[in-house]
């Protein structure tokens, strides 16, 4: 029997553009980039040059401080341009992809025979430990971890987040095999999250692990609620996160040894032309199915949902771990005096405008800020959005601060920045909350290093 | 709307950094973003945003407070042609009192907005929404005879140590109207106190038995005198029905007193709007209320004179409780931050309020002092509110 819980609070933002059951086909590419941007907390080391001739699954990158963090090649191919920023920071590593992908060559893993250690080295050398968090500190974890538990968010219930079951269908043996690889990375549980007010996915139902169940408001679709209501994390632990569409890329690559990152993404947003799945790996060129499948014209394109998501140009690559684009229109436009008027029709978690009288009503929502940059005035308006026992202003305050001893007081291991994109979403203030937590985790973590 | 935003474009190059009048970029800044929410759109984090800023936030508490300002600017015509004898139609009451109300919110503006303007353009920061609100509750709080100049510096001290020497809006300790309050309070006292200043009577004659002083200042009159002193009958029958000073003039606002804080009904109005509207804090506004009964309760039951012996509710009608307790003490950076740091902190500074005004006649705005005094206190409160988070999570890694 799992345990149910009930998130009260929180916040449903409720978008025009849900994805659509239609199903819009496989998209591939000739290029495809894979950007060490997506890895908060790495250090990235190449492991190839321009050049170099590569394997779909053979290290790209790796985090210089734990070298067993290894990102790998989504397709096999040829390294094509190794795109650096300012200061030569490494921006993405681009492949020119074969017509016809050839794998890596891994063993498939006896998972009733393997140990930990075993299971530890497959994860790291297949690419797909990268699809494990860590927290404290929200980075890719490393396999030389010891987690207390591994929690598996098997919920999405953020913005205009896809239908698990249509991701997960017909993917069953995988996610099994995904999860009895987890349960030999812990001495302690694994847990797999259920979204009770959506259709169960059947596939999800795996065997050796600890199933809970969440009702109520987003964000209950966030592992880090999920934690802290089944097992909060106490100062000193490690818990693993893992997202549920992930599993199926974990599975394949214990049961045949092949390192394929491929996802139904979700296709939605008010600036979405075709809503529905489209079949693509992660890091695939989105030129072309941007233009095919969405009205281009002063458009934010994101992967991800628009609480956490990342911008993307319209020449853009799916990010890594991303099963959703969503494009919404940018707010580029000045509004008379429309911080007096009614503003009826205007989306607002406050009841200071009328929205709240209408619960139901799905919004399209542009990018504009509403207002300028503020300092703390507002009290009392984080909490309602983030069901943890944590004091969020005071937290963010310590962070400011960068009072470290304050911040572990406060819980800071218990959150990750995209904990606080409800609250972001909702500050009066306009204050940028989880690129401070973000700032607050990193400090923390070169503290502790 | 073109051509406004064609004023503000054609104007920029002058404030801007390396313009002439550098100095009014702030107010440039001030004013095109309140002609226009501007066409910024978000660069981290999550996409999208609500659509409430502290503007919104704050023009809704001035919404909350037009219906007891238009009342007090009525009252104060009323009780002028009251006093003088002279009949007057609501109108005539009304602009009257407008016109006394005018140059005291015109001149609170000007002296701490240019203080706000200054340190922006100081400071480099784009000026703060809280002095809309803070500008439009100082003249409310006011005597209507308090000359301008007394109240331009007591604005421009609210501005200058109540909230900018700690950093500006949202930094603040204390409240920073009730700042200006207190400073106009022990600075001016003649003009601040007593029973000259509440009601305007120049242009004629005071009609017999005209008295200027407000209930509180009566009601500290019979402190001393013990209870069922027939000298104090006089007093007392004011506060009974038909008298000037009964509960329903009190609850209606028919009453002298600070310019905005006489009518308990519209506040509670105001105070309900902001309930509604999710912008004060009705922990606050419960527990204020609570507080001041609970004590006004505890005088009544254990009363040696007749201010103590006063209707608890009859109590908190009169003087600054209601006004306080709904526009004060809900100010969201003054006041304590915690959820339950919100109930303490609005529970004593009511309690402290009926007490200060009671046992101290001399003081009989106590509820200032002790909004005031319990700003001082709210990070205490939230500071053990917050370690008690903190002893629970250390708890849980011991047991774990």
């Amino acid at each position: 029997m799992s345990q149910t819980f009930k998130i009260r609070k929180g916040y449903d933002i409720k978008l025009v553009g849900e994805a659509s059951s239609n199903d819009l086909g496989q998209h591939s590419a000739s290029t495809y980039a894979v950007s060490p941007l997506d890895f908060p907390g790495i250090t990235p080391k190449l492991a190839v040059k321009a050049g170099s001739k590569v394997l779909a699954g053979d290290t790209l990158f790796f985090d210089k401080d734990r070298p067993e963090v290894k990102i790998c090649a989504p397709v096999s191919g040829e390294v094509a341009e190794i795109k650096r920023g300012a200061k030569r920071k490494i921006l993405a590593v681009l492949l020119l992809a074969d017509s016809e992908t050839s794998y890596a060559k891994h063993d498939a893993f006896d998972l009733k025979k393997g140990d930990r250690e075993a299971a530890a080295t497959h994860f790291s050398n297949t690419g797909v430990g990268a699809f494990i968090t860590t927290r404290p500190y929200g980075v890719a974890a490393s396999m030389n971890e010891q987690p207390r538990d591994i929690f598996v968010n098997g919920i999405q219930s953020g913005p205009l987040n896809g239908d698990l079951a249509t991701q997960l269908a017909g993917k069953g043996e995988a996610v099994q095999a995904a999860i009895s690889a987890l349960a030999l990375m812990t001495s302690g549980k694994v847990y797999v999250s259920h979204d009770a007010d959506a259709a169960a996915v059947a596939e999800l139902q795996a065997e050796g692990a600890t199933h809970i169940t969440f009702s109520g408001k987003h964000p209950k679709g966030l592992v880090g609620t999920q934690i802290a209501k089944a097992a909060p994390i106490n100062k000193g632990e490690v818990v693993w996160t893992v997202n549920a569409v992930d599993l199926p890329i974990i599975g394949r690559a214990f049961l045949s040894g092949e390192y394929a990152p491929e996802y139904k993404v979700a296709v939605t947003g008010s600036k979405a032309m075709n809503t529905g799945y489209a079949t693509m790996l992660q890091g695939v060129s989105l030129n072309g199915f941007i233009s095919a499948n969405f009205n281009a014209e002063n458009t934010r394109f994101i992967a991800g949902d628009v609480l956490t998501g990342t911008q993307l140009a319209t020449d853009g690559f799916l990010s890594f771990g991303k099963a959703q684009l969503t494009a919404i229109p940018e707010g580029n436009q000045t509004e008379f005096f429309g911080w007096v008027l009614p503003g009826f029709g205007k989306f607002s978690t406050n009841r200071a405008f009328w929205g709240w009288l209408f619960p139901n009503r799905k919004y399209d929502l542009d990018t504009n800020m509403h207002g300028e940059e503020r300092a703390f005035v507002v009290s009392g308006e984080y909490e309602k959005f983030i069901p943890m026992d944590i004091f969020p202003q005071q937290l963010l305050r310590s962070i400011l601060i960068r009072d470290i001893e304050k911040m572990e007081q406060l819980g800071i291991y218990e959150v990750v920045p995209e904990d606080f994109a409800i609250a972001e979403v909702a500050c009066t203030s306009k204050l940028p909350l989880q690129q401070i937590v973000r700032d607050g985790l990193n400090d923390l973590r070169k503290e502790m290093m | 709307m073109k051509f406004v935003q064609n004023i503000f474009d054609k104007t920029r190059p002058l404030v801007e950094k390396d313009g002439k009048r550098n100095i009014l970029y702030p107010l440039h800044n001030a004013l095109e973003t309140m002609a226009f929410v501007p066409d910024h759109t978000t660069h981290s984090g999550a996409h999208v945003r609500d659509a409430i800023d502290l503007k919104r936030t704050m023009v809704t508490v001035i919404f909350a407070m037009v219906p007891a300002l238009l009342f007090g600017m009525w009252n104060i015509g009323r009780l002028h042609f009251a006093a003088i004898g002279e009949e007057a139609a609501l109108l005539d009451s009304f602009l009257f009192g407008a016109l006394k109300m005018l140059p005291l919110i015109t001149v609170t503006y000007a002296a701490g907005l240019g203080v706000e303007i200054y340190f922006s353009w100081k400071r480099n920061h784009p000026v703060n929404e809280g002095f809309l609100v803070s500008g439009l509750l100082i003249p409310m709080i006011m005597p209507v005879d308090i000359p301008l100049w007394m109240v331009a510096v007591s604005t421009i001290f609210a501005v200058l140590i109540g909230k900018e020497v700690f950093g500006g809006t949202g930094m603040n300790l204390l409240n920073p109207a009730l700042t200006a309050r207190a400073f106009a309070f022990f600075a001016y006292p003649t003009w601040m106190s007593g029973d000259q200043v509440w009601i305007n009577t120049k242009g004629g004659e005071v009609v017999d038995g005209y008295s200027g002083a407000t209930a509180l200042g009566d009601l500290a009159t019979t402190v001393g005198q013990g209870l069922g002193n027939t000298a104090t009958d006089a007093v007392m029958a004011q506060f009974g029905a038909g008298g000037h000073y009964s509960f329903m003039n009190a609850f209606l606002g028919l009453i002298p007193g600070s310019i905005g804080e006489t009518s308990a009904l519209l506040i509670l109005l105001g105070g309900l709007f902001l309930v509604f509207k999710g912008v004060g804090s009705w922990k606050i506004m419960l527990s204020f209320f609570l507080g001041g009964f609970v004590m006004a309760g505890i005088f009544n039951v254990f009363a040696v004179n007749e201010f103590m012996g006063l209707n608890p509710l009859h109590q908190l009608m009169l003087g600054g409780f209601m006004f306080g307790m709904v526009f004060m003490a809900t100010d969201p950076v003054s006041a304590a931050q915690t959820e339950t740091g919100k109930y303490i902190y609005g529970f004593l500074a009511g309690f402290f309020g009926i007490m200060i005004r009671v046992f101290n006649p001399a003081y009989p705005e106590g509820i200032m002092l002790a909004i005031l005094f319990m700003n001082v206190m709210a990070p205490l409160i939230d500071y053990y509110v917050v370690e008690a988070n903190i002893k629970r999570r250390a708890k849980r890694v011991a047991h774990a």
